[in-house]
């Protein structure tokens, strides 16, 4: 069926990418190619991870911890081990011994506190949903049934809630060691200078508020062993770095524990971890003798998948009156739940180059502090650390202009760094390769119909419309394409950033691109296919693309941190080359030639100034024979490279957001967007495309509409999707989106990365548009999500700027 | 254990099931019928709608017992004779899906969407789609495919296969 499939797009396809406009015909790079993985995705005939069945499988079904913070004086699993179909019953103190403590892979400073953090609680629970006790039975309904024979007594103990509170004397600990994780600084100028005297000085503190990243995909995990070998397949973003750190965890040697990451429905983060139940599973297994499956639900997802954000941002802008940014000061409260996971401590350390945005200044401050609180760990969520920075300075840079009565945009031109002046070393050292901040605004003030927008704004004030009209600008920036190995080991980051690729010509002249990268949704069969197809020249469907299982892709460093492309895209190019290389020494001999006088085109090496040539098909045979090799040639025309980049990428763009606010109601609703993104040089702009409208979404989400909340015992109230407000089709416009193309220089494909530019852009933009719309009633600030009822209060507490602009709590008596 | 007759994609099963399995479940672990997945336990999300007699349903808000007597149709179904529907081609050319695990029960909803509004605006589409919730794409090139399926399935467009 598949061939069927297959054929019948093949006409429509190329009337696609026509219509969608490819530089070059004959190329590959920059066309937009529908997916190949969408054949079976959109059959149903793919692989989850909760698809797996394996004779003999048991299910594993968690109990966990009703309060946020315990001791746990008893578990009884007697009951539980009697139930039908019950196969065993654990508390944490069975594997006490055995389990280990889940890894924090990102020491940020000499005295950080890492506490123990088992993957079953056996003395202490420390945020609800922890696991206290597992079931492994015949059927899910049977251990989720059994969960219920499980006694656990608990001795209450304060929770721990408040950041601020956490930190004040006399509160109560989380750990031992107290509520301070760590405190990180960096600096860069003469941060007293730049505010001594300064003529305008913006103060201002924002909530990122917790966040919940719901891939689609609930976490599965099944494990399996043959008594010797063990192979874990998890719903991960991970693999690789997975199978390290259960190796170290477990100690289970790492050459006989294979990891595979079947497809994978969505992570944005919430899968880059190691997590309890992976451990746990292993185990089970590994003591069981039988494979184990566990499937999380929503709920159970919403509790105990990693949370994001959740910071506390006192930010400081000293200007001069013309608008010229003098410096700027960032003080931070990182909340980082009961225990640090794999790199919590290092999310908000990741923004730390970015508050400064795409702006010139003359000094920089930054100070994180990481507090335990007894709830979830926070860790990655889509853009991590960077979203909260570009947040901070661009909530500030709005705050400034409307201090100064300036127009927005207009007070970004006088501070950002012109196209001229790249390359450039920010104020927080790092140095933005190539960028052009004039040619993505224009576009999108272009698009987005700027002027006509702000005369419309100025006679919705006029005319005292309930309805107000409010613009949000955002021009971001982020580093991207994690990471050059040698920042990272500045960082104290437990790994390296390099990225693997190898590339085999099969006897038939079909390619396979094997990668360390590890997709869940981005389409990389799809653009390595397009990058392997232009470098080898040949067809697009002569490649096959292998991942995402540590067997078959060996070393990798796998997604986050939009590096797939600008690091695993660049080791699969070099991967080509080298082949080629190979190549040509083969064609070489065959066509009697020096190797210096062979040419390559559309896969035909020539020698030049004469029409004798092999095609690559016929090397690739000619090498798998060996009849008739070079002297010292190896009968194969593979190769392996191994990438690290010398720099991050920096994608930018201007988003633009237009909200009507109901000032009667509180009720947003985004009337337009436009994005326009320089991510660089572009494989697939299809796939581009649909990143950004992802990431957008994401960060609409957090702007309007998503927050983890917690009661005042700690428990969570959101943990179904209908409390955790995930945007639906009905709740989000058309994006209006189109890019401008500067491409990088740090790497040989001039591609800058894009998997998070959306979700950092966003959030600025639909706030600054909310605040904005509400300026006259004097407001200055809505806490995220903007939800009616916060716009609404917010309007009232203001008491109105001016005569006539009253909100609604005056006449209707509102209240806190 | 009840006993129920239940016909999925066109293959009449006779099972026992537990009163308390879900359809999704009965369809997934049961039948081996993984093509339809699970996104949520509070019906909230859509990731398992599948054809029950002819309108949508979200199995995981169902029972198999319910189901009994019943004709179901799932994405694995949707495909007639090795040719794709034209929403599944459709989500395919429009770029409509990413990860994809919203998508078999996107397409289901789509389909179901287009029996009562074979012409449905952007609106209507966002609207009609509400109940079934994407992560990834944000949705914009799924109303792009739903449009472009309705105006394949009125005969408008031009089918190339
Ligand atoms: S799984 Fe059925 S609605 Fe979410
Ligand atoms: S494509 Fe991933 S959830 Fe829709």
């Amino acid at each position: 069926m598949t061939e069927q499939i297959d054929a019948g797009m093949v006409a429509r396809r190329i009337a696609e990418s026509d219509r969608l406009g490819s530089p070059d015909p004959s190329r590959e790079i920059g066309r937009a190619r529908r997916r190949k993985e969408d054949a079976r995705l959109i059959t149903g005939r793919t692989l989850w991870t909760d698809d797996i069945q394996l004779p003999g499988m048991l299910y594993v079904a968690f109990l966990r911890s009703p309060m946020a913070h315990a001791r746990i004086a008893r578990v009884d699993t007697s009951a539980a081990r009697t139930q039908p179909g019950v196969v065993a019953v654990y508390s944490g103190r069975d594997f006490a011994g055995e389990q280990g403590n889940l890894p924090c892979a990102w020491p940020v400073s000499e005295d950080i506190v890492i506490p123990d953090h088992p993957p079953m609680a056996v003395e202490e629970v420390r945020y609800v949903g922890e696991a206290v006790a597992c079931v492994v039975a015949t059927d899910r309904y049977k251990a989720a049934d059994a969960l219920e024979a499980i006694e656990v007594d608990y001795e209450p103990l304060e929770p721990v809630l408040d950041m601020t509170e956490a930190l004040a004397e006399g509160s109560p600990k989380v750990h031992e060691a107290g509520n301070r994780a760590f405190t990180w600084k960096f600096s860069g100028g003469d941060v007293e200078a730049a505010f001594r005297d300064a003529p305008v000085l913006i103060e201002r503190t924002y909530v990122q508020q917790r966040l919940i990243p719901t891939a689609m995909e609930p976490r599965a995990v099944v494990a399996t062993t043959d008594g010797t070998a063990f192979t874990l397949y998890s719903s991960t973003q991970i693999p690789h770095v997975l199978r390290v750190m259960l190796a170290l965890t477990t100690g289970i040697p790492e050459h006989l524990l294979r990891v595979v990451a079947p497809d994978v429905g969505g992570g944005f983060g919430s899968k880059l971890q190691v997590t309890a139940e992976e451990v746990l599973c292993l185990l089970l297994t590994r003591r069981i003798g039988k494979p184990v499956k566990w499937t999380e639900s929503r709920s159970e997802g919403n509790l105990t998948a990693h949370h994001g954000r959740d910071q506390l941002q006192r930010i400081a802008l000293a200007a001069e009156r013309d608008g010229r940014i003098r410096g700027m000061r960032a003080d931070l409260l990182a909340d980082m739940g009961a225990y640090l996971m794999l790199v919590t401590p290092g999310i908000p350390i990741l923004g730390a180059f970015m508050y400064n945005g795409i702006y010139k200044m003359d000094a920089y401050d930054f100070t994180c502090t990481g507090v335990f609180t007894t709830k979830m760990p926070t860790d990655a969520y889509r853009g991590a650390g960077r979203p909260e920075a570009t947040f901070a300075i661009e909530r500030a840079v709005d705050e400034l202009a409307h201090e100064l009565g300036m127009d927005p945009v207009e007070l970004r031109r006088r501070n950002w760094i012109t196209h001229q002046e790249f390359p450039y070393t920010t104020i927080a050292g790092l140095t933005y390769d190539s960028g052009n901040y004039e040619a993505a605004t224009d576009r999108a003030l272009a698009l987005f119909g700027y002027d006509k927008l702000r005369a419309e704004q100025a006679d919705r004030r006029d005319r005292r419309d309930p309805v107000q009209l409010g613009i949000g600008v955002s021009t971001y920036t982020e580093m991207c394409g994690l990471a050059p190995s040698r920042v990272l080991g500045s960082l104290s980051y437990g790994a390296g950033g390099w990225e693997h690729a190898a590339v085999r010509l099969l006897p038939t002249g079909k390619v396979e691109v094997v990668t360390g990268t590890s997709p869940h949704g981005q389409g990389h069969e799809t653009a390595w296919s397009q990058i392997a197809a232009d470098a080898m020249g040949v067809p697009f469907e002569d490649v096959s693309v292998l991942h995402g299982d540590t067997t078959v892709a060996p070393r990798g460093m796998d997604t986050y941190g939009s590096r797939s492309l600008v690091i695993g895209g660049v080791a699969v190019l070099q991967a080509c080359e080298k082949v080629k290389e190979k190549a040509r020494k083969l064609a070489a001999h065959m066509l009697e030639a020096s190797p210096e006088d062979i040419e390559f085109s559309g896969g035909t090496f020539t020698v030049r100034g004469t029409s004798a040539g092999k095609t690559i098909q016929e090397l690739a045979l000619a090498a798998f024979a060996a009849h008739d090799l070079p002297e010292g040639f190896e009968p194969r025309l593979d190769a392996e490279v191994t990438f690290d980049p010398q720099n991050f990428s920096f994608p930018h763009g201007t988003h633009l957001c237009a909200v009507e606010v109901d000032t009667e109601t509180g009720l947003t609703k985004i009337r337009s967007y436009v994005a326009v993104d320089d991510v660089g040089t572009v494989v697939n702009p299809l796939i581009v495309e649909g990143q950004v409208h992802g990431g957008i979404a994401q960060g609409i989400g957090q702007a309007l509409f998503e927050e983890a909340v917690h009661d005042a015992e700690g428990n969570l109230l959101t943990t179904t999707m209908t409390d955790y407000l995930i945007p639906s089709a009905a709740d989000l416009p058309e994006f209006v989106t189109d890019r401008t193309e500067t491409p990088a220089t740090s790497n040989v494909l001039g591609a800058k990365g894009v998997g998070e530019a959306g979700t950092i852009a966003a959030t600025p933009a639909v706030v600054n548009a909310v605040v904005d719309a509400l300026r006259p009633y004097g407001v200055r600030d809505v806490r995220m999500p903007c939800s009616p009822e916060r716009i609404w209060r917010a309007i009232g507490e203001s008491g109105g700027a001016a005569a006539g602009w009253a909100g609604p709590t005056e006449s209707e008596g509102g209240e806190r | 254990m009840p006993r129920i007759t239940v016909t999925v994609d066109g293959i009449v099963y006779e099972e026992e099931v537990e009163p308390r399995l879900l359809l999704v479940h009965f369809l997934r672990d049961r039948l081996g019928k993984t093509g339809t997945p699970v996104g949520c336990d509070t019906g909230n999300c859509g990731a398992c709608t599948v054809m029950l007699d002819g309108r949508s349903a979200k199995s995981c808000s169902v029972l198999a017992v319910q189901a009994d007597g019943s004709d179901v149709v799932t994405i694995e179904g949707l495909a007639q004779n090795g040719t794709l529907h034209p929403m599944q081609e459709a989500f395919h050319a429009e770029h409509a899906l990413q990860c994809g695990y919203c998508t078999p029960g996107m397409i289901m909803a789509a389909v179901d969407l287009l029996k009562d509004d074979p012409d449905p605006s952007d609106e209507a589409i966002r609207h009609g789609l509400e109940g079934n919730l994407c992560r990834c794409t944000g949705y914009c090139n799924i109303v792009k495919a739903v449009r472009r399926a309705a105006q394949e399935m009125s005969g408008e467009g031009v089918r190339t296969s």
